[in-house]
């Protein structure tokens, strides 16, 4: 498939629109956390951090996910766009990564007493971050496209079958994270209120991801595109 | 399949041929490990950290590093005149390519490991004591699954530029679970308990090994189908 720019600019404007949307989004959570959702007891004030620092590991999980996903949807069909939105999910899943990585250190030196430990979610987040790290450098160094795509499928792919094994390895150290307060067997222990901001921040981060990774998406149509006009 | 086990085996023998008739590579990560040890020693306050405490996260560090040296060696191998692309062109399923570059490796790693353990226990110290046949095993638990990883990442690092960059930062992740309870079971080995104690460690490494064995010679194909 040849990708024309006219495609791949519709593109762009469409995940501009979606970012748009998610920014604003982000705003309304910033508000609802702020003003219409209660202190939580113990941690005081550095616990808001907590509506922007959780949607976005969820995001960043959600963007290396989707890069080994279809890296192997790469090997098995072969189609380079699902390349192109496996590149687009690995740079916006590093800039989730990063936001994770900041406010994480920020919340946990008032409240753990130290701005890092290494406990299990946040070794595991580190490593994928170096790994999407090294999958960026590793794109960066090859000049054929084709090749370029299989190797950094093959990356994507082993880099989701590590996860399981940091975070259980690290388990089996210790932890010291909060435990789980939304996905866990029982009913969800948290006050409505704060539940809702998070809940909406989820969606208004996914809405981001989505808008972003677009936006990248359509970027990289459009380097295809005018690389074939430039007949390179 | 007994076919791809022996032409594995052939292409595995033919490496370490090569590699016994100049002994660069070999030699070299030898004395890279040897080096390592010494550094270590001094890396540290004798007065305050003694080597044993040290010992354990020494021995897995020397070995990731050394065996990471060896890993571009077998594809850099076959890059030079070409000869991957008689290797490709040749009847031999990939399988059987994976597989005996994958021994290959495994038999450089395990070399440098055999050397620079006693190496090992002479520079710090430590008295093995009983406990040699569980740190083999768990050396070899943990040094299967890694070498599989490397393997797959050699094969694509050496067609990059900036080969020798690109393998360990796109390896070392990998390494990390598999040292992680590697350093586990030998800090506690070495400080005399049973291996029995382990027992969780150990399931964790032969995971880690299969999966990642079976994951690797996979995508491996993947690598050089044009």
């Amino acid at each position: 498939m040849i990708p024309n720019s006219a495609t791949a600019a519709a593109t762009i404007r469409r995940g501009q629109v979606i970012t748009a949307v998610g920014l604003v989004g982000l705003v309304i959570v910033i508000v609802l956390a702020q003003m219409f959702t209660p202190v939580e007891a113990r941690q005081g004030l550095a616990q808001k951090i907590f509506y922007v620092h959780a949607p976005s590991a969820w995001a960043g999980l959600m963007a290396f996910s989707m890069v080994g996903i279809t890296g192997g949807l790469y090997l098995w069909l072969r189609d380079p766009r699902l390349d192109l939105f496996a590149e687009a999910s690995a740079e916006v899943g590093l800039a989730f990564g990063t936001i994770v990585l900041t406010t994480g250190p920020i919340w946990g030196k008032p409240i753990w007493g130290t701005w890092w430990t290494w406990d299990a979610r946040l070794t595991l987040t580190l490593f994928l971050f170096f790994l999407f790290v090294g999958y960026m450098a590793l794109r960066g160094a090859i000049n054929d496209p084709s090749e370029r795509a299989r190797f950094s499928a093959v990356v994507g792919i082993l880099g989701l079958l590590l996860v399981p094994f940091v975070h259980l390895s690290v388990y089996m150290f210790r932890t010291l994270h909060p435990m789980p307060v939304l996905l866990k067997p029982s009913a969800p222990s948290m006050d409505p209120r704060m539940l809702r901001t998070l809940l909406i921040s989820i969606g208004v981060f996914t809405v981001l991801y989505i808008g972003l990774v677009t936006t990248r998406y359509g970027l990289g149509l459009m380097q295809e595109a005018k690389g074939v006009a430039d007949g390179d | 399949m007994t076919e791809t086990i022996r032409l594995a085996i052939e292409l595995a023998a033919k490496d370490l041929r090569v590699e016994l008739r100049s002994r660069t590579a070999l030699l070299s990560a030898v004395i890279f490990a040897a080096i390592v040890l010494v550094i270590f020693n001094f890396a540290r306050d004798p007065a305050s950290v003694s080597p044993r405490t040290l010992a354990p996260s020494v021995l897995w560090v020397t070995f990731t590093f050394a065996a990471m040296l060896t890993f571009n060696r077998g594809f850099m191998l076959e890059k030079e005149n070409a000869a991957i692309d008689g290797l490709l062109l040749s009847p031999m399923p990939r399988a059987a390519l994976f597989l005996g570059k994958y021994l290959a490796n495994l038999g450089f790693v395990f070399t440098v490991e055999a050397v620079t353990l006693p190496l090992f226990v002479l520079f710090f110290n430590v008295g093995l004591g009983g406990a040699l046949p569980a740190l083999l095993l768990v050396t070899v638990l943990a040094t299967a699954g890694f070498v599989a990883v490397g393997t797959v990442f050699s094969a694509m690092a050496v067609r990059t530029r900036f080969a020798d960059l690109m393998l360990p930062v796109l390896l070392l992740p990998f390494m990390v679970p598999p040292i992680m309870g590697a350093v586990q079971v030998t800090t506690r080995l070495l400080a005399g308990r049973p291996l029995s104690e382990q027992l969780g460690w150990i399931r964790f490494l032969g995971v880690f090994d299969l999966a990642f064995l079976t994951l690797c010679a996979m995508l491996f194909p993947a690598i050089f189908d044009e």
